[in-house]
C-alpha cells in the first residue's frame, strides 16, 4: 500500500494516540504505586516505596495471589488434559453427534459469566451437595479454560493432518507411541499458547468466581475488588496492580517468541 | 502356498457412495519393481494405502508373503512407505528421522546409529544427518524419506508418487537412482504414479488402473506395443485410434485399431510393403528433436505422426502444412484393440 506523506503522518499520529490512550492509564498505575499521596494526587507530591513494602507484608494480598495461582494452574492442567483429548477425538474420528459435541465444548466461552456462575453454583449445592470451595472454583474455571486449549489444539491438528502419524505407524509405532513421539511434540507450541491463555483467563476471572468460590476463598481479583475502595488499602491495591502489569508482559513475550520460531508451524505450512 | 510378495484378492474399497477400488486381483512377485499407473482418481493410491494398512478394504483381502494381513494395523505389517509429501518428522533431525523405525523396534543404539548412517550414506546424505527436514531441499527430503523407509529392510517398499513434487531434471535423475537402489537392495518396490513415462522407465511390470479396476498388467514393452484396450493405448503413449468405417477403409477389416505415431511413415518415408492411406497435413508441431504432424485421413480420423528431425530444415517441415500426403505403416505395427462393440458398450 502506498500513502501520501500527509496521510502517513496522520496515520502515525493516530496510532500514537491510540497506544497512548491504552498505555497512559497503565503507566499511571505504576507511577501511583510510588505516589506518597494516599488519594493519588496529581501531580504526585512525592515518591516513596512505602506501599511496595506494605504490599509485600500484606497477608491478604499474598494469600489472594497464591490462591489465584493455584486455581489458575489447576484449572489449566485440567483444561490441557481434557481439551487435548477432546480435540483429538473430534479431529481424528467421525462419529454421530460430532458437531454437537464440538459446539457444546466451545459454548461456555460465549455464555455470560453470570449465567455460568449461577448454574454451576446451583448444581454444586443442590444436585451434588458439594460445599463451595477450592474444588468447585477450579472445576468452574476449567469449564471455560478447556475452550482455549481445545481451540488451539484442534486448529493445530487440522493443519497437521494425519500424515505424520501415518508415517509413524508405518515405521512400526503403535497408537500410544505415535502420540507421545509425534502428535504431542507437534502440538506442543499450540498447547502452550492455549495454556497461557487459559491461565490468564482463570487468573483474572471475577464473575464465575464470585458465585462458585464460597466464603472462605479469596482470589486476587476478588481481593482487589473488595479492597479498592478502602482508603487504607488503595495504595497497596495499586502496587499489586502495578506488579501484575509487569508480570503479564512475560507470558506475552514468551508466546510471541514461540510463534516466531515454531518449527512445527513452519513444517505444517 | 504363495511366494508372491503381495497378493490382492477381490480387493474393493468404497467411501460412502463412491467406489474407489472395485474388485482388484493382483499378484506382485518377490523382488519386482512394480508400478501402479493410472490417472488421478483411478484407485491406485487407495490400493497402496490398503497394502500399507492405512485403509481397510470394504471387501477382499491383502496378503503379504503368503500371509493374510487384511485386518492388521500398519505397524504390524512388514512394509514401509515413502509418502508423496515425504511426511518427515519436522521436530527431529535427519538422523533421528531415519532411526525412528529402528528405535521403535528397540534396536540397540550403536547398531541403530550404524544402520541409519549407512542408509543415509547410500542416498548420499551422510553429511546432512544433523540438519532438520525444513533445512533440506525437495530432492534431499525425498532421499531422507527413502532412507527412513529402507533402513528397516521391509519386505515391500511402497512409494506413493514420490517424485511428483520434484522438477523434471531431478525427477529423471531420481528415477534412475531409485531403480539402481532397488536392484541393489533387492526389495520389492510398489510404485504409484500417474506419469506413464516414469512407469515405463523404471518398472519390471506395470498395472494400468482405470475407475478402480485394473485394465492391464504387463511389462513396459508389452504395454506399449500390445495394449489390450483403447484406454491403455491412449494412456500409455499416444494412440491413433481407428474404428468403425475408418477401420474398414484403412485397415481393411472391422474392429478397433491403434498405430503408434513413430511407426507411421510420412510422404517420402513410406516404404514398399507399407499399408498406405491418403490425407492432408493439418498442423505441424515443432518439438526440437522431433516434429509431430497431424494428418487428417480422407477416411476420417486424424493421426499423429512423429518424425525425427534428421534432415531437412524446420521451414521445410512447416511447409507441409495443408499439403496432401500419403502415410504408410508396416501391417504388423497395427495394434488390434478388440472388437468395435467394446468401446460402444463402455461409452454408453
Amino acid at each position: 500500500m502506498t500513502f501520501s506523506p500527509a496521510t502517513r503522518v496522520l496515520l502515525r499520529a493516530f496510532t500514537g494516540l491510540v497506544l497512548l490512550f491504552v498505555y497512559a492509564p497503565l503507566a499511571l498505575v505504576v507511577l501511583n504505586s510510588f505516589n506518597t499521596s494516599r488519594t493519588f494526587e496529581w501531580p504526585p507530591p512525592g515518591f516513596t516505596t512505602r506501599w511496595w513494602s506494605a504490599a509485600v507484608e500484606s497477608d491478604g494480598a499474598r494469600n489472594a495471589i497464591v490462591v489465584s495461582l493455584e486455581v489458575a494452574v489447576m484449572a489449566t492442567v485440567i483444561a490441557l488434559v481434557l481439551g487435548t483429548m477432546a480435540a483429538l477425538a473430534l479431529q481424528r474420528f467421525r462419529f454421530f453427534g460430532r458437531d454437537t459435541v464440538s459446539l457444546l465444548i466451545i459454548l461456555p466461552i460465549a455464555l455470560p459469566g453470570v449465567v455460568t456462575g449461577i448454574a454451576l453454583a446451583n448444581a454444586f449445592l443442590t444436585m451434588f451437595g458439594i460445599q463451595l470451595g477450592m474444588l468447585t472454583l477450579v472445576v468452574s474455571h476449567a469449564t471455560f479454560c478447556i475452550v482455549t486449549v481445545f481451540n488451539n489444539a484442534i486448529a493445530r491438528l487440522r493443519r497437521l493432518g494425519g500424515n505424520l502419524e501415518e508415517a509413524s505407524m508405518d515405521l512400526g509405532a503403535g497408537t500410544f507411541r505415535t502420540f507421545w513421539s509425534i502428535t504431542l511434540p507437534m502440538m506442543r507450541s499450540a498447547l502452550l499458547a492455549g495454556a497461557l491463555l487459559s491461565f490468564a483467563l482463570s487468573f483474572d476471572e471475577i464473575i464465575v468466581t464470585t458465585f462458585t468460590a464460597g466464603q472462605g476463598i479469596q482470589t486476587l481479583p476478588i481481593w482487589i475488588y473488595q479492597n479498592l475502595f478502602r482508603p487504607n488499602q488503595a495504595p497497596v491495591v495499586n502496587v499489586v496492580a502495578a506488579a501484575l502489569i509487569v508480570l503479564s508482559v512475560i507470558p506475552i513475550w514468551v508466546s510471541q517468541k514461540l510463534a516466531g520460531t515454531d518449527e512445527s508451524v513452519a513444517a505444517a505450512r | 502356498m504363495s511366494t508372491a510378495a503381495v497378493e490382492l484378492v477381490g480387493l474393493s474399497k468404497s467411501f460412502g457412495d463412491v467406489t474407489a477400488v472395485d474388485g482388484v486381483d493382483l499378484t506382485i512377485r518377490d523382488g519386482e519393481f512394480f508400478s501402479m499407473l493410472g490417472p488421478s482418481g483411478s484407485g491406485k493410491t487407495t490400493v497402496l494405502r490398503m497394502i500399507a494398512g492405512f485403509e481397510q478394504p470394504t471387501s477382499g483381502s491383502v496378503h503379504l508373503a503368503g500371509q493374510d494381513v487384511t485386518g492388521r494395523p500398519p505397524f504390524a505389517r512388514d512394509v514401509n512407505t515413502v509418502f508423496q509429501d515425504y511426511a518427515l518428522f519436522p521436530h527431529m533431525d535427519v538422523l533421528a528421522n531415519v532411526e525412528y523405525g529402528l528405535r521403535v523396534k528397540k534396536v540397540p543404539r550403536p547398531e541403530r546409529r550404524e544402520r541409519a548412517m549407512a542408509a543415509l550414506d547410500s542416498v548420499q546424505l551422510g553429511d546432512l544427518a544433523a540438519r532438520r527436514p525444513t533445512q533440506l531441499s525437495g530432492g534431499q527430503r525425498q532421499r531422507v524419506a527413502l532412507a527412513r523407509a529402507l533402513v528397516n529392510r521391509p519386505r515391500v517398499l511402497l512409494l506413493d508418487e514420490p517424485l511428483g513434487a520434484l522438477d523434471l531434471k531431478l525427477r529423471r535423475a531420481m528415477q534412475l537412482e531409485l531403480k539402481q537402489i532397488q536392484r541393489e537392495v533387492g526389495i520389492t518396490f510398489v510404485f504409484v504414479t500417474h506419469d506413464q513415462e516414469e512407469a515405463l522407465t523404471m518398472s519390471d511390470r506395470i498395472a494400468v488402473f482405470r475407475d478402480g479396476r485394473i485394465e492391464q498388467v504387463a511389462t513396459p514393452a508389452d504395454l506399449y506395443e500390445s495394449p489390450t484396450s483403447p484406454f491403455v493405448a491412449g494412456f500409455v503413449g499416444t494412440s491413433n485410434l481407428l474404428d468403425g468405417g475408418a477401420a474398414q477403409t484403412v485397415v481393411g477389416r472391422p474392429g478397433m485399431f491403434s498405430i503408434r505415431p513413430e511407426k507411421i511413415h510420412l510422404g517420402d518415408d513410406v516404404r514398399d510393403g507399407d499399408a498406405t492411406a491418403p490425407g492432408v497435413v493439418q498442423d505441424v508441431v515443432y518439438l526440437g528433436s522431433v516434429n509431430h504432424y497431424l494428418v487428417e485421413l480422407d477416411a476420417g480420423p486424424t493421426l499423429t505422426v512423429l518424425r525425427q528431425n534428421l534432415r531437412g530444415t524446420t521451414d521445410e517441415a512447416m511447409a507441409l502444412r495443408g499439403q496432401r500426403v500419403t502415410v504408410g505403416w508396416a501391417p504388423e505395427h497395427v495394434i488390434e484393440l478388440g472388437p468395435h462393440q467394446q468401446l460402444e458398450k463402455e461409452e454408453s
